[in-house]
């Protein structure tokens, strides 16, 4: 271990900790509006957009966000869809997890007792106001910790990133590996950089869990 | 320059290299499940076990594997093992045992969950009317846990089948790192062979993985329709 | 004052090639209490179900208040607003407090201004013994308040009838008795009724008349007081003889 190889090389490694947030935050933003959008096409059936919605769910969840990085970013130029490397990973990470985001969200609705749409129902409730009162404030609460395990699955796929050359944590560790010849300062760096973002967040969305628990436990 | 990018995928020797990619791919995919699910499901058996020593062991190696990025691991594993007493291993292996531990550390506690699902008194019941502790493994807790770990297992194996896409990142002749080659070689023949080659990468991983996600979606839906009765 | 609220012609469901209801007839009277018994599995909970549309039914038909049911979803979304229904599992709405789940569909549904709703909401928890209650989740009451609640969250409707599924069945032994005890008010205050229940106490002394389901037929339709003493079937004494030695 060589100090000053980490010292050094604390500069680039903070410029791609802030970049990899920030590109993080934009994909799992996309995504939560995405998949909540596509979970309620899917909920409503609404006609002509569910079953597209299925089809998009069905690929992104079934295809590795390299492949989709790869498509974005060498093939769709071919037909004149020319995007830079930022703004085809944080598509990419929207495409990808907006499906897994859409599944939570269903998941959540679906997690709803048959018995609370029936009382829902005798006390003359229609569909529409089944839905807003109860399956989607419900529902809610009970997606919650699939789309927290969505949004650390997001933050952690952002390493990926780097096969498009986005000057993210990964990418910046290979690139100082490449420069001082030296991989187990960078790693460690790469390692802890990880750890900086993934363990307080994954504290904090338990933290949220546990909030929204009472809720839905006990009707 | 008349052909289309399409029609240059199926030219010369693209198509038995992509194949030949595609078979490195599903090599070390079929290994990577192989060895995983076995190593994971030991580990989750002795995750249900009292000795407390073992747990935090268990537990530490899940979440380490849990909460750093693959693509981290793949690439510790890549600069970190050659050290470890001189070990020169391909980077086909190196991937092979990353993978491999990431995919036991996710199986662990997919097999655990369904162990601790089975209801205690059902093993009590098998003890009450004398059945030896092996008999009711394997005829109580067993019969009645792998239903339940199936569907997650399933969906393991498509992430394990959509995971060996990085192995290009560690110079692997894989389906992606084939693919990648040919679009150096054969872009400037035409601009739109990136995209039916990519397309074509999206469409295979699509084909592999697809039809398991829908088994385990077909199992988890049958479940719920027996329960709910 | 025997004016028929409900009347029940040739009613019939099956699942696929399973009959669960069979021939049904009865009627029931505006102010009457009718107990529905009969064994686990006899189709009782399937009857009140198809009663206010959470089963459809094959055959037969329906009057309520004078009208035919043309049983579509829009004919039971109007209907369901004056027959009420309460559940085994009680069913309050965890997301919502006592109050805003006793406000929902009086505001919601029968479009009632909030104010209006809440006053009567209120009036209806302090009668029931609740008042306390109001601002709580559901999690925080024990099921017995639960069940009073969910009856009350029915009653805002102003119902013409309703309808009760097994609806002590899930509760503790020392909690039965106040749900028992308010339903035994809202007959005396001439609420039409149709109960499916266990209870062949409340059944006796509440009820005006016992329809008996065996295998999904009526079997029996009378008096409560003269099928208690002479039960009319050997099916029927056979169950009233298990459910007494209980």
């Amino acid at each position: 271990m060589s100090w000053s190889v980490i010292q050094a090389s604390l500069p680039a490694f903070g410029a791609a900790f802030w970049l990899t947030l920030e590109l993080a935050a934009l994909g799992i933003a996309g995504a939560l509006g995405i998949g909540a959008g596509v979970s309620l096409v899917q909920y409503f059936r609404v006609p002509g957009l569910h079953q597209v919605a299925s089809v998009y769910v069905d690929v992104a969840r079934n295809t590795p966000l390299l492949v989709q990085l790869f498509f974005i970013y060498y093939g769709l130029p071919g037909l004149g869809l020319k995007l830079s490397a930022p703004v085809s990973g944080v598509l990419g990470l929207i495409f990808l997890g907006g499906s897994y985001m859409a599944e939570a969200f269903t998941g959540g609705y679906n997690a709803i007792p048959k018995s609370q749409l029936e009382s829902g129902a005798a006390l003359g409730l229609s569909p529409r106001q089944l839905a807003r009162f109860i399956v989607l404030p419900q529902g809610l609460t009970a997606a919650v910790p699939g789309l927290a395990a969505n949004v650390i699955f997001l933050v952690k796929e952002t390493s990926i990133f780097t096969v498009i050359a986005i000057p993210e944590l990964t990418n910046t560790a290979l690139d100082l590996i490449g420069l001082y010849y030296r991989s187990n300062e960078s790693l460690l760096m790469l390692v802890v950089a990880y750890a900086i973002i993934l363990v307080p967040l994954s504290w904090g969305l338990t933290q949220l869990e546990r909030k929204v628990r009472h809720v839905t436990i006990g009707a | 320059m008349s052909q289309s990018g399409l029609e240059l995928l199926f030219q010369g020797q693209n198509l038995p290299r992509l194949l030949a990619g595609f078979g490195v791919t599903l090599r070390v995919a079929a290994v990577v499940l192989a060895l995983g699910l076995s190593l994971g499901a030991l580990l989750g058996a002795l995750r249900t076990l009292p000795n407390r020593g073992l747990q935090v062991v268990l537990r530490g190696y899940l979440e380490i594997f849990r909460i750093v990025p693959t693509v981290v691991l793949l690439f510790v594993a890549y600069y970190l093992l050659p050290q470890l007493g001189g070990l020169n291993l391909s980077g086909e292996a190196v991937a092979v045992v990353t993978f491999t531990l990431w995919t036991a550390a996710e199986m662990s506690d997919i097999v655990r969950g369904a162990l601790v699902a089975v209801p205690r008194h059902q093993v009590e019941a098998g003890a009450a009317l004398g059945l030896t502790r092996a008999q009711q493994l394997r005829f109580i807790l067993f019969p009645q846990a792998v239903p339940l770990a199936l569907p997650g297992t399933i969906n393991l194996a498509t992430r394990v089948i959509k995971t060996t896409s990085l192995l290009l990142m560690i110079s692997v002749m894989d389906l992606v790192n084939v693919g990648q080659t040919l679009v150096e070689a054969n872009s400037h023949l035409h601009p739109t062979f990136a995209f039916w080659l990519y397309g074509a990468l999206f469409i295979g991983y699509y084909l592999l993985c697809a039809p398991l996600s829908w088994w385990a979606k077909h199992i988890a839906r049958q479940r719920k329709a027996v329960t709910n009765d | 004052m025997t004016e028929p609220l409900l009347i029940v012609n040739h009613l019939a469901k099956a699942y696929g090639q399973t009959p669960v209801l069979e021939d049904i007839n009865f009627t029931v009277n505006k102010g009457e209490v009718v107990a529905l018994l009969g064994r686990s599995g006899s189709g009782k909970s399937t009857l009140i179900r198809t009663l206010n549309g959470l089963e459809p039914f094959q055959g037969g038909t329906l009057t309520f208040a004078g009208q035919a049911i043309d049983p579509t979803p829009a004919t039971w979304l109007a209907l369901r607003r004056r027959i009420g229904m309460v559940f085994q599992s009680y069913d309050l709405f965890p997301n919502l407090t006592v109050l805003a789940n006793l406000m929902l569909a009086p505001v919601q549904v029968a479009h009632q201004p909030k104010a209006q709703a809440e006053t009567a909401a209120r009036t209806l928890l302090t009668r029931f013994g609740l008042a306390e209650f109001a601002d709580r989740y559901p999690s925080a009451l024990s099921g017995g308040q639960k069940q009073r609640i969910a009856i009350a969250r029915a009653l805002l409707m102003k119902p013409a009838l309703m309808l009760f599924d097994e609806v002590t069945a899930s509760l503790d032994p020392e909690m039965v008795h106040g749900v028992l005890a308010l339903m035994t008010d809202l007959a005396r205050a001439d609420m039409t009724m149709i109960v499916v229940t266990h209870e062949m106490g409340f059944a006796r002394k509440v009820a005006d008349r016992i329809l008996f389901l065996d295998d999904g037929r009526i079997t029996a339709d009378m008096p409560a007081e003269a099928f208690f003493t002479a039960p009319p079937t050997e099916s029927a004494r056979n169950f009233l003889a298990s459910m007494t030695d209980r």
